[in-house]
């Protein structure tokens, strides 16, 4: 029997976020992208805070990351712990349970909160990385926690035996429907077209004996009674439905970036991305975007921290050129 | 075997170095059909092992010290105050893997140690005047059920009215299924309304609001 410590989460003593100070820099966002925002900003002399729903984001989700440069193998909450305790070696304050619903540019960038706070800041930083993508087909709402679920390591072990559904070709699904495999006692893999997946995790898929693969297969409809029992899915190759049966479905069909707090006071390109420059610029002068929700190829968690650390240095350079 | 490893013990007995007052664990087991009483009962005194502000007591669900504390089912453990007193803070199941992080912020909050809240929702706390019940379902491999444990036992350490109880769902298979868990962490009040994933303490409060 293991477990999984992680002190940071949530203890009495961290240091918030404060109303009525101006800071050099407000994060918004504790994953990969904002924590590491957090950390260049802090060395650099900057007054910074991070604002966050939770610390960890979307890491927090995955249970082993084994291509984060320095940790051969890790799981996503040790690497996020990790992350955590190097920013809080800093002392940086870390707001968390407070949504953000609104950033206003008015004399100092204003960043308004579910609890009705206002917090203030010179610039900021947007890293408020994604939510799930949902297939958006008849019966997702309806049977949304009765047997549709957006998180395997939460909700996998409640299928024993079962017989389950993965939906997605990416590494997250694929990487799924390896865990589930250990787990059920049948995993059906269902994608609209063909593998994104590593070669190196579709050879681990590959090599199982109770999963069945469905490529070029497109979800149309969810169906049940009190719970889920099967989909409806259109198979391309024959241009027929089919009924798969399952008791359950992950749906890992990728993440879109979370900006509603924007009211489209920042430019988004047609993804709904944060459209940014090199230097992690958005089309307001003082607000950067970076990690996940920004514009840009290839998600991944260095990918994330790195380009919070590049916001973190535009925004130290703006506050040193004066231009607040 | 030692179930947790030295160097997380050193990390937890730290933790535990902020504790205020006395913290009494009472696990509670039963003799038949129990494949997870004997390794819950070695886990939790690993951990009251810890602190000297941790005392442990191990007893039979027939006793009748588990029905005073309205138990109905083992293993469950129950934090008691320093003189003995019932906040209605249970665990039903093992709080080990991620769990075992609500279970040390349980200590914490019990021995006086917790977060402060905004007068506002300490407000809204005390304003609960009906008896609340609420069961957080978690799997052990969740990183949201934690806050969402957290977040009940808070309410109901700050609120007698209110009672609180984390139920691991693989343990407790049956009561999962009747409430039609599949999903976690999924919070039930007063078997009624519901909510899903490590929501707000707001929406705690606003779903006991509206509780007839």
């Amino acid at each position: 029997m293991g477990f999984e410590l992680n002190l940071n989460l949530g203890t009495a003593k961290s240091r918030k976020v404060e109303t009525g100070i101006i800071y050099d820099t407000l994060i918004v966002g504790g994953g990969p992208a904002g924590l590491n925002a957090a950390l260049y900003a802090k060395r650099k002399g900057l007054n910074v805070g991070v604002i966050t729903e939770k610390v960890g984001g979307q890491v927090l989700n995955t249970y082993l990351v084994e291509n984060y440069l320095g940790y051969k193998s890790i799981t996503g909450e040790e690497l996020m712990a990790k992350f955590e305790e190097h920013v809080k070696e800093y002392d940086v304050p870390v707001t968390t349970e407070e949504k953000v619903v609104r950033i206003l540019n008015n004399e100092y960038k204003e960043i308004h909160t579910s609890n009705g706070n206002v917090y203030l800041a010179k610039t900021v930083i947007l890293a408020s990385g994604t939510i799930p993508r949902m297939l958006d087909v008849p019966g997702e709402k309806e049977f949304y926690s009765k047997g549709v679920s957006y998180c395997a390591i939460c909700d996998g072990s409640l299928y024993q035996q079962g017989v389950v559904i993965v939906a997605g070709g990416g590494n997250s699904a694929v990487g799924t429907a390896i865990d589930m495999a250990r787990i059920a006692k049948k995993v059906k893999l269902v994608h609209r077209s063909e593998f994104r997946a590593d070669k190196i995790l579709l050879d681990k898929l590959y090599a199982l004996t109770n999963v069945e693969i469905f490529l070029q297969t497109k979800i149309e409809e969810i169906q049940g009674k009190s719970r889920m029992t099967n989909i409806v899915a259109l198979d391309k190759k024959t241009n027929k439905h089919i009924v798969i049966e399952a008791e359950g479905i992950f749906i890992e069909i990728g993440h879109i970036p979370k900006t509603e707090c924007l009211h489209g006071m920042i430019d988004l390109d047609d993804k709904g991305e944060i459209i940014v420059n090199s230097k992690a610029e958005t089309n307001i002068p003082g607000i950067y975007a970076a990690g996940d929700v920004a514009q840009g190829e290839y998600k991944q968690i260095i990918i994330s921290a790195a380009e919070g650390a590049k916001a973190a240095l535009s925004a130290n350079e703006y506050i040193n050129e004066g231009k607040h | 075997m030692a179930m947790i490893d030295d160097n997380s013990k050193t990390q937890i007995k730290n933790v535990f170095g902020q504790m205020k007052e006395t913290v009494n664990v009472i696990i509670v087991t039963k003799k038949e059909h129990c494949d997870t009483c004997e390794d819950t009962v070695n886990f939790i005194t690993e951990i009251t092992d810890l602190s000297e502000k941790l005392t442990l007591e191990v007893i039979n669900e027939t006793d009748d010290k588990a029905k005073t504390l309205n138990v109905e089912m083992a293993p469950a453990i129950i934090l008691l105050g320093a003189d003995g007193k019932d906040y209605g803070i249970k665990f039903y199941g093992i709080p080990a893997g991620h769990e075992i992080n609500s279970f040390i912020m349980g200590i914490l909050e019990v021995s006086g140690t917790g977060e402060t809240l905004s007068d506002n929702l300490m407000k809204r706390i005390n304003g609960i005047s009906k008896p609340v019940d609420i069961k957080v379902f978690v799997t052990l491999g969740c990183p949201h059920c934690p806050g969402a444990v957290a977040k009940a036992h808070k309410i109901a350490l700050l609120n007698e009215n209110v009672h609180a109880e984390m139920i691991e769902a693989n343990i407790f298979g049956e009561v999962a299924q009747k409430y039609n868990v599949s999903s976690v962490p999924k919070i039930v009040f007063n078997d009624g309304s519901e909510l899903i994933g490590d929501q707000p303490i707001e929406a705690f409060l606003s779903t006991i609001e509206t509780l007839s």
